[in-house]
């Protein structure tokens, strides 16, 4: 950072109007203003002209591209975008074809401008959009992978681009835990020419009592990043470390989750797209073959800790809570919680005594 | 943000490199001494703190040098001395290939295994090096030294080459080109022992063989003018081009630029008084320069050159662009490979910097600008502008998705001028018309040079199999034929099998594009790139199969990860690579040849489509050059 010198003040060298003696002002108060005072008007922005798809739409000025499709009804799959963090346009599944661009340009954080063409279903979108599926599904168990409105479901979209993942060859097989945290950036085994699909597949991470990680499910999708740090709990306990296919998502030097800094606010389980981070609940359950969505309600209330009023949506199954989010579209919580809501409903559930 | 910082104290000697960097820490909230009477209950540093977050990379350079490895007690006092989240420090530190975070002997030799290297044995040395030393990796018996694998070091025309980094009290980085097994091992143990290793030649001819020739503009002073000393370099032309420059104001400096039709040399070749005009109509109080010295494209050594041999005229031109754009501080990011260019260009800023040539009111024209060296850290990427950016800023060398772009939105988020080394060797000539004459050359006369599209001079860095490797200077418009005979042309009149123009990121082509002039337009019009300005030759004993898995490689292991095109689709290119290797040995391949290549395809489709920087987008761009060419690969 430079530091640049400050100016001394008060050496300017213009002449100033001498202050008005300060009795006028106590003695003549200026009028209270009746209301409170409006900020000048603004005039909203022209909406802008594009083409999507050949046809002509007309887009509020400063909206995304996706904003705009959806706003247009063109379902675009995404995977690291979410409405309450900021676009980090890593995975690459919402590409478009914008005319005049050389490459496809990402339509989560890509800004509309007056006369764009977008192509959301070209050629060359499907192909991208397809190859990056298989991508994902042939190293990275993304069977959890959605259904989370608006995302949907990764299968329905693998399904619509016609991706095969297993074009890449059969998965490998896991490796030992601790093994891939310790991978040096710039070297790696090259392969020997089988037909094993190198995957991030490992054992699952458990080292507290509320929540797992399963980072065989982890895209790299950054929003369990953002979500723990500036977009959300400002608390910065993971970080991606380590780089290229080794890039993974650590605390310092992979210290478990009760050394670290975490606050079990649990806010990374909310934005995890793939399951990667879970509810020791719904871990377990899903262990015990117990875990049946269909079977679940979802109860909205008012979260009884503190005076916030976060909105809560209990997750019961079989009169039990297994989980607690918050709505994406809540004002008070943007769909973030802290750990006295996130976790804290075994009182609830206490029915001993 | 609560700093959460647990484990046992950093060491003393850890501490020291630290505090070498950012000075004593002043409160036990920093990581000093707690003095009760200051630091009683207001916490200090915070936002002071922060500001200096662009130091993290220095700070672990100096770790690292000191240490040999990057502990986590040193990490969490570099947190606590900068505020900087423990887990972030360490993504940042397990980013860069030059930085350890597990214990690692002091010496280490880092062996160049990359294209270039291998052509003349750089295998056949790492198995040499496998029996005497162990496998790569392994300590020593007595734990100092090891030896590790390297991509390239830019040390291509007198390849094999290597590294070589000793940590201690006198830290020491130097390289070695040839070498042996016998002169690694013997460096090592010379390092070990607390000797002095032994450096690589100094001879220029061996890198530069055009040096001392007339006619030369680009290579004028290198070898002929003395690196070190700013006098000799302004008594052979040096700083007329500021002179003039500030002469003539900063629009009608622009102006020259512009009218050169100078591209940018760094492989993008975008016009580079569009980029000046760009900054300078920026409004905005700050603004920075940065000249791109991360020159890490395998194959590529016309900017070490640059930067060992003409220091000084590195300076003068960031000045010069300063000067233009109307910013006040620069930035050179030099690789961190490259520790005579590092000398140098620290000694050619001290000594400008005490000649009143940077600072204030530079030449008494009431300009002020400075210039301040940051090392990378063993990261290709960080050759992307963004990523670079991201660097000098302290974090994990991820490229930014653009718009917007550098000239907006860049170093620290302000309007930034980014070039490459050659790039601003070349604005010294239009501003001058060369070392040797007199007076302004003018953008005019500097655009009659070379080709209607490719004006000027042009560096190229030659290796493998030709006679003469080294950087050659020619004028646009010279053939790949006439250049591959400036450097003596193929040893023994082997055939050529193929030439690999642009580097890891470029395209092959074979005999044909022999007689194709080498231009931004005319290696276009059939399909290649002039990328950063290699021209690597392969006879027609060159395993080539060895060489595309090399490449695939190179991009495996410098994919930043941040992006999934690129951070699976070199993993899956190198996997298809290797099977198709492997298929050919196989009486019953799986999958047949056309169905492989029909899935590299499209595995190139997508990186170079959805990838979000030229990284990812030029991933396959050789590998599917040369399978695409009948008879060129036995694949």
């Amino acid at each position: 950072m430079t530091h640049e010198p400050t100016p001394a003040p008060g050496h300017g060298g213009h002449a100033e109007a001498p202050p008005a003696p300060l009795s006028n002002i106590l003695l003549h108060p200026p009028a209270r203003p009746s209301h409170p005072p409006v900020p000048p008007p603004v005039a909203a922005p022209a909406p802008l002209e594009v083409r999507i798809d050949g046809l002509a739409v007309s887009v509020r000025a400063g909206s995304t591209i996706l904003e705009a499709c959806r706003a247009e009804g063109i379902d675009t799959p995404t995977l690291c975008y979410s409405e309450n963090l900021n676009p980090v346009n890593v995975c690459r599944v919402c590409v478009v074809e914008v005319k005049g661009s050389r490459v496809l340009v990402p339509a989560c954080s890509r800004k509309v401008e007056a006369g764009m063409e977008i192509e959301t279903d070209s050629e060359r979108v499907r192909t991208s959009r397809k190859v990056v599926l298989e991508f994902l599904g042939s190293s990275v168990d993304v069977s959890l992978a959605g259904p989370v409105a608006p995302d949907g479901s990764i299968a329905a979209y693998m399904e619509r681009y016609g991706s095969d993942p297993s074009r890449y060859g059969p998965a490998a097989p896991p490796v030992a835990a601790g093994e891939r945290d310790a991978h040096e950036p710039g070297h790696h085994h090259a392969p020997g020419g089988g037909p094993e699909a190198a995957t991030v597949a490992q054992p699952v991470k458990v080292d507290n009592e509320l929540y797992v990680r399963d980072y065989s499910r982890c895209i790299l999708c950054y929003k369990c990043v953002e979500a723990c740090g500036e977009d959300a709990q400002n608390t910065f306990a993971i970080a991606v470390a380590g780089r290229g296919f080794d890039a993974r998502i650590s605390t310092e030097f992979n210290v478990g989750l009760p050394d670290s800094a975490c606050v079990y606010c649990g806010n990374c389980i909310g934005v995890c797209p793939t399951g990667a981070l879970m509810f020791t609940s719904e871990h377990e359950m899903r262990a015990e073959g117990t875990w049946d969505e269909s079977a679940q309600t979802i109860t909205n209330t008012i979260c009884p800790y503190c005076g916030v009023g976060c909105s809560l949506d209990l997750h019961v199954q079989d009169n039990s809570i297994v989980k607690v989010t918050s709505p994406m579209d809540s004002s008070v919580t943007d769909g973030h919680l802290c750990i006295k809501g996130r976790f804290g409903f075994q009182f609830v559930q206490n029915r001993e005594g | 943000m609560d700093l959460h910082v647990i484990g046992p104290l950093a060491s003393p000697a850890e501490r020291a490199a630290v505090d070498a960097i950012l000075g004593p820490a002043t409160s036990g909230w920093s990581g000093g001494e707690r003095n009760a009477a200051t630091d009683g209950r207001a916490a200090r540093g915070g936002h002071e703190a922060r500001s200096r977050r662009d130091l993290l990379l220095p700070v672990l350079h100096a770790v690292q040098g000191r240490i040999g490895f990057i502990s986590q007690p040193a990490l969490n006092y570099v947190c606590r001395r900068l505020t900087i989240p423990p887990a972030e420090a360490y993504g940042v530190a397990t980013f860069y290939a030059l930085f350890a975070t597990a214990p690692r002997p002091p010496v280490v030799a880092h062996v160049c295994d990359d294209i270039a290297c291998r052509l003349v044995g750089a295998e056949a040395l790492c198995g040499d090096l496998e029996r005497s030393l162990g496998p790569a990796g392994s300590p020593s018996a007595d734990g100092r030294t090891t030896w590790l694998r390297s991509p390239c070091l830019g040390l291509c025309e007198r390849a094999p080459a290597a590294m070589f980094t000793l940590a201690g009290e006198s830290s020491t980085t130097i390289t070695a080109a040839p070498v042996d097994a016998v002169g690694v091992a013997s460096r090592l143990a010379a390092a070990a022992a607390g000797r002095t290793m032994a450096g690589g030649t100094t001879d220029v001819r061996a890198f530069a063989p055009q040096a001392g020739e007339p006619g030369v503009r680009l290579l004028a002073r290198v070898g002929q003018v003395d690196p070190e000393g700013l006098e000799a370099y302004r008594s052979a032309g040096g700083y007329r081009a500021l002179a003039n420059a500030i002469a003539m104001g900063r629009e009608a400096t622009i102006a020259e630029v512009t009218a050169s039709r100078l591209v940018g040399r760094g492989g993008a070749a975008f016009p580079t008084g569009r980029k000046w005009s760009a900054v300078l109509a920026e409004r905005s109080g700050q603004k920075y320069v940065v000249c791109n010295a991360d020159e890490s494209e395998p194959g590529t050594f016309k900017d070490r050159v640059l930067l060992e041999e003409d220091p000084f005229a590195v300076v003068e031109s960031m000045t010069i662009e300063g000067f233009a754009v109307g910013a006040s501080k620069g930035y050179l990011y030099l690789r961190g490979e490259y520790p005579i260019a590092g000398e140098r260009m620290a000694n050619a800023i001290d000594r400008a910097r005490s000649a009143g040539l940077l600072g204030e009111n530079i030449m008494g024209s009431g300009f002020a600008f400075d210039v301040e060296l940051r090392r990378g850290a063993g990261a290709y990427i960080c050759g992307e502008e963004t990523a670079l950016f991201e660097s000098i800023e302290g974090k994990r060398g991820e490229p930014r998705n653009k718009p917007p772009f550098p000239v907006e939105v860049g170093l620290f988020g302000k309007p930034t001028a980014i070039n490459n080394v050659e790039t601003l060797a070349n604005v010294l000539l239009v501003l001058t018309g060369g070392p040797s004459a007199d007076g302004v050359g003018g953008g005019e006369a500097f655009a009659s040079i070379g080709t209607e599209g490719s004006t000027g001079p042009k560096l190229f860095c030659l290796s493998g199999h030709v006679a003469r490797p080294g950087v050659y200077e020619v004028t646009f418009g010279v053939t790949l034929r006439e250049l591959l005979g400036l450097a003596g042309g193929v040893p023994g009149g082997r055939a050529i099998q193929a030439i690999l123009l642009g580097g890891a990121a470029g395209v092959f082509v074979g005999e044909e594009a022999l007689d194709t002039p080498l231009t931004f337009e005319a290696t276009r019009a059939i399909g290649a790139t002039l990328g950063s300005g290699v021209v690597m030759v392969f006879d027609e004993t060159a395993d080539l199969v060895d060489t595309l898995r090399r490449i695939a490689q190179f991009f495996r292991d410098e994919s930043c990860g941040q992006c999934v095109p690129c951070r699976v689709g070199t993993v899956r290119q190198e996997e298809l690579l290797a099977r198709l290797a492997a298929a050919q040995r196989a009486p019953a391949p799986a999958r047949s040849r056309d169905a492989e290549l029909e899935l590299l395809r499209e595995i190139g489709q997508a990186m170079r489509d959805a990838s979000i920087c030229g990284l990812g987008q030029t991933a396959s761009s050789a590998i599917e050059s040369a399978l695409k060419r009948p008879g060129m690969v036995a694949l």
